[in-house]
């Protein structure tokens, strides 16, 4: 497993567009470290053959009806028709 | 007037004019404003609405489940017109346009909402003390925390500032501080509650959850909560199942490890005893994965998490990010740490299958018992200031409670007893997805059992 380095925290802050101080940067170091350190752990678990959970439900595909709900909305060929919101540039 | 502690109680206070539903208010409101200060429970009073929506059940006839219950309910709830927080500065000044689902539901049966309650910003914390607008205290003993992330709806429950109160767990945010207070929590099944309008932290695993002082009061608030409400496209309706006549309960060799405080542990088998004085077999199981929980939670979890709080821009809602708490930020990187190229397969993917693995258990363990006994927190409440140094530390308060968040099936954490210290302690029971109703009777055993009478802290 990769040793999280001062490098490492300061580009996942930016990843994160989170802007962190020096003494933010020197604090969550080590306290990152021994976080991903602890869950590593789970390397050592047998996962061979075993499919990832995302969800728990079994739903699949849920939807809900399209309504449309102005009765004021016209459709033209398969498209809606809506007042304008941009002009044209005079 | 001494409040009544139950919702029947209060009903019949109600219908026999023993007191009005603007009396109930002028009480509770009495007590928000004698502690409020000392405890920091509430962030929000809504006085205003809740003499309105008074006037309107004084009106009434009683009739509706909830008629006169006074609630308040977490900050990362919506309510349309009053400031959500969400406990953190982000959001100091946030009024949402519309309420969360579980609001709406909840007035709609009659309940007088009283205010917005204090939390670890985001829901991120097992202590109340990640909160950006400071720290709940214990009303049971203020040196110590109620637990989190809802700090606040078990402070006000506990301290009488309402009857009843909604929080979300996601990892034991209710069941923990419910243990914590001396309450009745509820960790519902996922999918039975719909979270549209609550603040989302981490979607595979967040739950509405609720707090209450009897296993009674918990079956109507659920049963007023659950079903479709064609938002959040997990939920989904059922039939109240019929209960069983006999229960076979077990409870997992691995719960017992280093850390599990002896008073706790001694805890579990009185609780073992009075359910087979009641003839109910409790037997041993077992749950291979169990030390896997916290390091697949503390995987999932941030993930997640760096993904929902990315909407937080500073442009469509409050502040800029300058503006997220310690807590948040580390768990965004942690996040982002875990999703970045390279380390994606190492850890969420793997987490994900270990995930697969840990509901494989359970399934197993459910063709042999109806439900599970467990403890709630590894020790009674901890002192403030005790676990913040060491954020790790405090992740491992979650190692009982993750589990039901990662299964998704509904635990009900119960109060038991207190400890030689004077605090509260508990257990929780885990059943198959959807069998809340038989959890609240085998709740109800146990309370009867031990002769459970609600209390007060304050």
């Amino acid at each position: 497993m990769a040793r999280l380095t001062k490098k490492d925290v300061i580009h996942v802050a930016e990843l994160s567009n989170l802007k962190l101080t020096d003494s933010e940067i020197k604090k969550f170091l080590p306290q990152l470290t021994k976080i991903i350190e602890f869950v590593g752990t789970l390397s050592e678990v047998d996962t061979v053959n075993i499919e990832p959970t995302s969800q728990t439900t079994g739903l699949t595909n849920v939807v809900r009806e399209d309504r449309v709900i102005s009765e004021n909305m016209l459709t033209q060929e398969d498209y809606f028709k809506v007042p304008a919101i941009l002009t044209e540039r005079t | 007037m001494k409040t009544p502690l139950t919702i029947k109680e209060t009903q019949e206070g109600l219908k026999a004019k023993k007191f009005s539903a603007v009396e109930l208010v002028d009480s509770y409101l009495a007590q928000i404003n004698k502690y409020n200060k000392e405890f920091n429970i509430f962030l929000t009073v809504t006085e205003e609405q809740a003499y309105k929506k008074a006037k309107e059940i004084d009106r009434s006839n009683f009739q509706s489940p909830l008629s006169g219950v006074v609630v308040s309910y977490k900050d990362i709830f919506l309510t349309k017109d009053v400031r959500t927080t969400a406990g953190s500065k982000i959001l100091e000044s946030y009024i949402p346009p519309y309420s969360a689902t579980s609001v709406n539901r909840i007035e709609a049966a009659g309940a007088i909402p009283i205010g917005k309650l204090n939390c670890d910003a985001f829901a991120h914390g097992s202590s109340g003390e990640n909160s950006d607008f400071g720290v709940t205290k214990n009303p049971w003993n203020k040196e110590y925390v109620t637990g989190g992330s809802s700090s606040g709806p078990a402070g006000a429950v506990s301290a009488n500032m309402s009857l009843v109160s909604l929080g979300s767990d996601t990892g034991g945010s209710t069941r923990q501080p419910a243990n914590f207070c001396n309450l009745v929590g509820l960790k519902p099944t996922y999918g039975a509650i719909s979270r549209y309008g609550v603040i989302a932290m981490s979607s595979s695993l967040d739950t509405v959850g609720t707090f209450t002082h009897t296993v009674g009061d918990m079956e109507i608030m659920y049963d007023v909560l659950r079903g479709e409400d064609g938002f959040d496209g997990n939920v989904k309706n059922f039939v109240k199942p019929e209960i069983k006549k006999r229960f076979k309960l077990g409870i997992a060799k691995e719960y017992f490890i280093d850390g599990l405080d002896a008073e706790v542990e001694k805890m579990i088998f009185e609780v073992k005893k009075t359910y087979e004085k009641m003839g109910i077999e409790v037997v041993e199981i077992s749950l291979p994965h169990t030390k896997y929980m916290v390091p697949v939670y503390y995987i999932i979890q941030p993930a997640e998490v760096s993904s929902n709080l990315g909407r937080f821009d500073g442009i469509r809602y409050g502040n800029n990010r300058n503006s997220f708490g310690e807590e948040a930020k580390r768990r965004i990187m942690l996040g982002s740490y875990i999703l970045s190229a390279g380390y994606y397969d190492e850890y969420y993917e793997k987490a994900m299958k270990v995930r697969t693995k840990i509901i494989n258990d359970f399934d197993e363990a459910f063709k042999t018992v109806d439900a599970i006994i467990s403890p709630v927190s590894p020790t009674p409440p901890f002192k403030l200031g005790e676990n913040t140094k060491d954020p790790l530390k405090m992740y491992l308060e979650d190692v009982y409670t993750t589990t039901a968040n990662l299964v998704g099936i509904p635990s009900l954490a119960l109060p038991s007893t207190f400890s030689t210290s004077g605090l509260p302690i508990g257990f929780q029971i885990m059943g198959p997805r959807f069998s809340e109703h038989a959890l609240f009777e085998l709740g109800r055993k146990y309370h009867q059992e031990i002769d459970y009478k609600p209390k007060i802290a304050l």
